[in-house]
């Protein structure tokens, strides 16, 4: 992350077609990248301090929080400072059950994002394709969720996940992060499922292709940026979700990384090697996830934003 | 356009299994809530059976809501939350909206340099959960760490350090917990305003340039009124996500919203009153009554915004 900022700080501020030697224009050039530095800074300042604070013991954490675990100093002539200790992560590993907990986050997020995309894209095929008394009263009953917070229904959740058996476990999550996610999905899907050029479908219709066959091995192809996007802006909602791991599926055995995140936090919040080294465990997924596929990412919510 | 005449068994195949999970995980949920408001649930646990009982009790929730005569001071409670609730919401309003708008404009001058890397950089706390950046937060404000300390006294702000520390102070605490909901956040409406800008046509922009319009100009003459809908949006997404925001308090303050209660927001006095909390019984009949009041103010503002914002700013 921070070799990031400093490939920032190092482009060239002016560009090749106004090369004259005009003093304000140049500095009105490099007014935009003083302030996007500056918020990079702010932005960065924080993890980067937790990642190097994570791997020093808690003396030297608290002693020179600045400086990162293998540095060097100059006092006494030239000297390299090693910092370095693994002592917080040795204690996360033998306290908290983390794989326990990124196995239930995966599950969850998984299997929900399936449905998701899955249940979003038939109905939405349904919505966009068929005409029937009803179509535009269903799209809109499917709209109303994109507004209203789900989790103002949270005691009536708990109710019907004790009634289905489902309490406490992943699969009340599931549910429930489907539900929520699928006015979205629907919504983006039945816009794009639109474009779609009719007469595609009717020579593939001609063709005898089945109406299932359209839609799974045709249509959704088609729609894979729409796809995408959807993913996109369900995925961490739903992995960074505290509120129903909270609420509907506390035990232990079923935790998400966020609310076993939150409680080990809880519990050793003094102990600061621990917490850090758990905190640094826990953003590990999402910040590779979020580099390795960054493009791709933002590309999908600006594209949803569009709509 | 929808052109097939349907055949029901396609509708029921397709349409079926979407609206049934959404039905019963999210519109069945949020109307029991509602009709729960308008009852007072007793359990009882006899000979190891725990029942149920639940009596018709009107709007009495909502009086004792309005003016509790008991200890639990349920009115005293809402009245504050409430309050911090719209200071919470004003906060995100005037910081983190304009911010988000400077930096997507910034992100959109022309020829700049490294674009996507800055993009990149500034939606990173986006992405991480509250819980992970409120404990990094809360930390760094930790006056026994002193990281935020150490450079308010560095840049000769020192006499700025409340001396409860900044999450312990009745006057402050409120503000930095916003603050920090606000460095999160501020990806999501600099997304939204950067995917507007890149949609405005750039031969409009060029021709008020060549007209010598300055940068400042375009910006406000241009750019802004076009982008107005989205800052609509923008302005309903936070309203929605403030009156039912809970993460950041509970996370930084814990479920007693403290110091005395001067973070606690409707989410988390919603959450105490339904789970139950230091000192206080879980009390599930007004929990879905603060349910309903919340459910109430967002539509409200949803509302608004459809028919009132929305169709002005879409006209211009």
């Amino acid at each position: 992350m921070s070799q990031l900022t400093s490939t920032a700080t190092t482009i060239p501020s002016e560009t090749p077609h106004n090369r004259a030697v005009d003093w304000g224009y140049k500095i009105a050039k490099l007014f935009p990248h003083v302030i996007l530095i500056a918020y990079s800074v702010l932005a960065l300042f924080p993890t980067v301090l937790i990642v190097m604070n994570s791997f020093k013991d808690r003396r030297d954490l608290f002693r020179v929080p600045y400086t990162p675990p293998i540095w060097f100093s100059l006092e006494n002539g030239f000297e390299i400072l090693n910092l370095f200790s693994t002592k917080g992560y040795e204690q996360v590993f033998s306290r908290a059950s983390i794989f326990n907990y990124f196995g239930n986050s995966i599950f969850v997020t998984v299997v929900a994002l399936f449905l998701i995309l899955m249940l979003g894209s038939m109905a939405s095929f349904a919505l966009s394709e068929y005409e029937f008394k009803g179509n535009r009263l269903i799209g809109l009953y499917m709209a109303i969720g994109i507004m209203i917070p789900i989790r103002l229904g949270t005691v009536s959740l708990i109710k019907l996940m004790n009634a289905l058996g489902i309490y406490n476990t992943q699969w009340a999550l599931i549910f429930v992060h489907t539900a929520a996610g699928l006015p979205i999905a629907v919504f983006i899907l039945t816009e794009f499922m639109r474009q779609v050029p009719t007469e595609l479908k009717d020579a593939a219709r001609v063709d005898g292709a089945s109406e299932y066959r359209i839609l799974f091995s045709f249509i959704m192809p088609l729609v894979r940026p729409a796809l995408a996007t959807v993913l996109v802006f369900n995925m961490l909602p739903i992995w960074n979700d505290l509120w129903f791991p909270l609420t509907l599926a506390p035990a232990g055995n079923v935790r998400t990384v966020t609310l076993g995140l939150s409680e080990f936090a809880g519990q050793y919040k003094t102990d600061w090697t621990a917490l850090l080294a758990a905190l640094v465990l826990a953003m590990i997924p999402v910040l590779v996830f979020y580099t390795v596929f960054s493009r791709q990412f933002i590309q999908g919510l600006t594209r949803g934003a569009l709509k | 356009m929808a052109t097939r005449r349907a055949r029901w068994h396609h509708l029921v195949v397709f349409l079926a299994p979407a609206v049934i999970i959404y039905s019963l995980f999210l519109t069945w949920p949020l109307i029991d809530s509602l009709r729960a408001s308008f009852y007072d649930q007793q359990v009882s646990t006899a000979n190891g059976v725990t029942t149920t009982t639940q009596t018709f009790v009107g709007l009495d929730n909502f009086a004792r809501l309005l003016n509790d005569p008991n200890s639990t001071n349920y009115d005293e409670r809402f009245l504050n939350a409430f309050g911090n609730t719209i200071k919470f919401f004003i906060i995100f309003m005037l910081v983190q909206n304009p911010v988000a708008l400077l930096l997507a404009t910034l992100l959109t001058s022309r020829n700049l340099r490294g674009a996507s890397i800055y993009r990149t950089i500034l939606f990173t706390p986006t992405t991480l959960s509250i819980v992970i950046i409120g404990w990094i937060w809360t930390l760094m404000l930790n006056p026994l760490w002193g990281v935020i300390n150490n450079i308010f006294k560095t840049v000769g702000l020192g006499s700025l350090i409340p001396k409860e520390g900044w999450l312990g102070s009745p006057d402050l605490a409120l503000t930095v917990v916003a603050l920090v909901g606000v460095w999160q956040y501020v990806g999501l409406p600099m997304i939204l305003f950067l995917s507007a800008l890149l949609g405005i046509d750039g031969e409009l922009i060029d021709a008020a340039r060549v007209d010598g319009a300055s940068p400042w100009n375009v910006f406000w003459n241009i750019k802004f009124p076009l982008i107005l809908p989205t800052a609509g949006i923008v302005a309903v997404l936070t309203f929605v996500g403030n009156f039912s925001a809970f993460d950041n308090v509970y996370v930084m303050q814990g479920s007693q919203a403290g110091p005395d209660f001067r973070t606690d927001l409707l989410g988390t006095f919603f959450y105490r009153v339904t789970f139950g909390a230091a000192g206080q019984l879980p009390n599930q009949s007004m929990g879905t009554t603060i349910a309903t009041m919340m459910f109430l103010i967002i539509l409200t503002g949803v509302i608004i915004y459809l028919f009132g914002v929305q169709r002005r700013l879409v006209r211009d």
